[in-house]
C-alpha cells in the first residue's frame, strides 16, 4: 500500500518543530527515525498526517555524561547507542538492549527517543528506562518537563507526551562500582519483536526487574524485586509469573508468556551469579 | 497555519554519484522515487513495512531500508543503490561470488542482500558466519535457503582480508 502523508515540514531547532507542531491543528506528527512512523503510513494506519521532520535537530543527537548522568539525545540512533563505549560503561544495559532491536538497517535509522515515544509494549528501551530509573524530558509550549520513566509510559502506543509536546533525551544514573545489568528475552526470530523481554539490574540499594511484551506496557516487577532482596529466588519467580497479566496472541499464549517470565528471570540471577562470583 | 507544511517538497541529493534534484510528494518513499521518478530499479518494493529488506540500499554511508525512508528526508543526502555499486565495480568481487555459489535463484533479494552485506564486509574484518547470518537477519531469500549467500558473504571477507579466494 501507499503512504498518505497530509504534507511534511522539516525542523530546524527544537522551537521551529513546537511551532509546526503547534500551528497544525492537532494534525502534527513528529518525524523521526521512521522506523515505525513510516511503516504504519505505509499500511495506512496512520493517514493524512502533517509531519514535523525532526531528524536532521543535531543538538537532539548524542550521548554525554555529567555529575553521575549519563544523558542521551532522542535522536540518537539504535545504531550509535549500541556503538557507544560511554555507554557500554555506564548503562550496558542498553547496549544489550540494541542487540535485540530489529535488523541492522533498522538500526542506522530509528532512535532511542522514537522507540520510548511509540512505546510498544514489546519494545526494549522503555523497560531498560523503567529497570535504571530513568528520566524522560520534553519541551513542549509549556516549557520543559521531566518525566520519570514509571509515569511515562501509560498505555499501549501511548506516553505522558502531549501531542504538542516533543520528547528531547532521556537521563539515567550512571551504573554504580559492581551494579549488574542483564537483559534476557525470548523471540522466535532474530531481530522479532520478544514474546517476552526482561531486565534485571543489581545495585547497592537492591534488585530492579522490569518485564515487556507481558501487558500494555512494560512493568515494574516490584513483588518480586523484593524477593530477590531477600534471597528468596523461588517466590521471585512466582512472583514475576503472577505480577504480569499477558495478553494470548498469535505469537504465545498467555499462561506461555507467564512461564517465560520466570524462566527469564532465572536465566538473568544465573549470569548475575556468574558475573559476580 | 498549515501552509507552513508542503504536500510536494524540493530534494537536491546525490543518487550513485550524480546529482539529482527533484519536486517530491509528501509521502512517497524513496524506493518508489527511485524506481518511478529515477528508473533506478535495482531495489525492490515488497513488504513495504521494514521486514523483508528487498528494498535495502545506502544513504550517506549506511545501509537503510528504503521503503522506511521518504524521499523528502533524502535533501542532502548521498544514495547508493545496487547500479550505481555495479557500475563502481564497488562490490564486483562480492557479485562473482554471489554467482559462484549459487546465492542467488530469482534473484528478487539480491540487491538488497548485496547492500547489507557490504556494509557488513566494509567494516575489514572477517565476520563469523554467525555474524554473517545475523547482519543479513532483516533480509528475507525464499529461494536460496541462505547457505549459499552465507557462504558467498564469507569466502569474500577471507578474500578481501587475503586469507582465501573469492
Ligand atoms: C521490522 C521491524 C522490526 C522492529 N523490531 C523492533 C524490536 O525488536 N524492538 C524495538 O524496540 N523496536 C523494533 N522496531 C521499531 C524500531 O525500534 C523503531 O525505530 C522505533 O520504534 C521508532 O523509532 P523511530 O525513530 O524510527 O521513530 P518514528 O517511526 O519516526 O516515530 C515513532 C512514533 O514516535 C513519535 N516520536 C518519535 N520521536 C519522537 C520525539 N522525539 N518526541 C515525540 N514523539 C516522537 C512519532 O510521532 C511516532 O508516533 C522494529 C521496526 C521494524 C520496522
Ligand atoms: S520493502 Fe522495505 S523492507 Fe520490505
Ligand atoms: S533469490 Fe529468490 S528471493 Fe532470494
Amino acid at each position: 500500500m501507499k503512504a498518505s502523508a497530509g504534507g511534511y515540514a522539516r525542523a530546524e531547532s527544537v522551537g521551529h518543530a513546537l511551532d509546526l507542531l503547534a500551528g497544525s491543528d492537532g494534525q502534527g506528527r513528529v518525524l523521526a527515525g521512521g522506523q515505525s512512523l513510516i511503516a504504519a503510513m505505509n499500511m495506512r494506519l496512520s493517514v493524512g498526517d502533517l509531519l514535523v521532520d525532526i531528524s536532521k535537530i543535531s543538538e537532539l543527537s548524542g550521548v554525554i555524561v555529567s555529575g553521575g548522568t549519563l544523558r542521551i539525545g532522542a535522536l540518537t540512533r539504535h545504531a550509535q547507542v549500541g556503538a557507544s563505549q560511554v555507554v557500554r560503561t555506564h548503562a550496558p544495559l542498553l547496549t544489550d538492549a540494541v542487540s535485540h532491536i530489529a535488523h541492522a538497517a533498522i538500526r542506522n535509522r530509528g532512535t532511542m527517543g522514537g522507540a520510548l515515544a511509540h512505546a510498544d509494549p514489546a519494545a526494549e528501551f522503555p523497560a531498560c528506562a523503567l529497570a535504571l530509573g530513568a528520566t524522560m524530558h520534553s519541551e513542549g509550549p509549556e516549557g520543559a518537563r521531566a518525566i520519570p520513566a514509571e509515569d511515562f509510559f501509560e498505555e499501549v502506543f501511548t506516553t505522558a507526551l502531549k501531542e504538542d509536546e516533543i520528547l528531547t533525551s532521556m537521563t539515567l544514573p550512571v551504573a554504580e562500582e559492581g551494579e549488574v545489568q542483564i537483559l534476557e528475552e525470548v523471540a522466535r526470530r532474530s531481530g522479532d519483536y520478544a514474546l517476552v523481554g526482561l531486565c534485571l539490574v543489581k545495585r547497592a540499594s537492591g534488585h530492579r526487574v522490569s518485564l515487556f511484551s507481558v501487558g500494555p506496557k512494560p512493568i515494574l516487577a516490584t513483588v518480586a524485586m523484593a524477593a530477590l532482596d531477600a534471597g528468596d529466588l523461588e517466590a521471585a519467580v512466582d512472583a514475576v509469573s503472577s505480577e504480569i497479566d499477558p495478553p494470548s496472541d498469535t505469537q504465545a499464549s498467555a499462561a506461555y508468556r507467564r512461564h517465560l517470565a520466570g524462566v527469564l528471570l532465572r536465566r538473568a540471577v544465573a549470569r548475575l551469579k556468574g558475573d559476580t562470583a | 497555519m498549515t501552509e507552513m507544511f508542503r504536500d510536494k517538497i524540493d530534494v537536491s541529493l546525490t543518487v550513485n554519484g550524480e546529482p539529482v534534484e527533484a519536486r517530491v510528494p509528501a509521502g512517497q518513499h524513496m524506493i518508489d522515487f527511485l524506481r518511478l521518478e529515477l528508473g533506478l530499479t535495482g531495489a525492490h518494493v515488497s513488504c513495504e513495512h521494514g521486514v523483508c529488506g528487498a528494498c535495502t540500499i545506502r544513504v550517506d554511508g549506511d545501509a537503510v531500508r528504503g521503503c522506511l525512508m521518504l524521499a523528502a528526508q533524502a535533501d542532502g543526502a548521498e544514495v547508493w543503490t545496487v547500479e550505481g555499486l555495479t557500475d563502481t565495480n564497488a562490490i564486483s568481487d562480492l557479485q562473482d561470488a554471489f554467482v559462484a555459489r549459487n546465492a542467488l535463484q530469482c534473484g528478487f533479494c539480491t540487491p538488497g542482500m548485496l547492500v547489507a552485506a557490504e556494509e557488513l564486509l566494509s567494516k575489514g574484518d572477517v565476520p563469523s558466519r554467525a555474524e554473517i547470518r545475523e547482519h543479513l537477519s532483516g533480509n528475507y531469500c525464499r529461494c536460496t535457503g541462505y547457505e549459499a549467500i552465507i557462504d558467498a558473504v564469507e569466502s569474500v571477507a577471507q578474500g578481501r582480508a587475503g586469507k582465501g579466494k573469492t
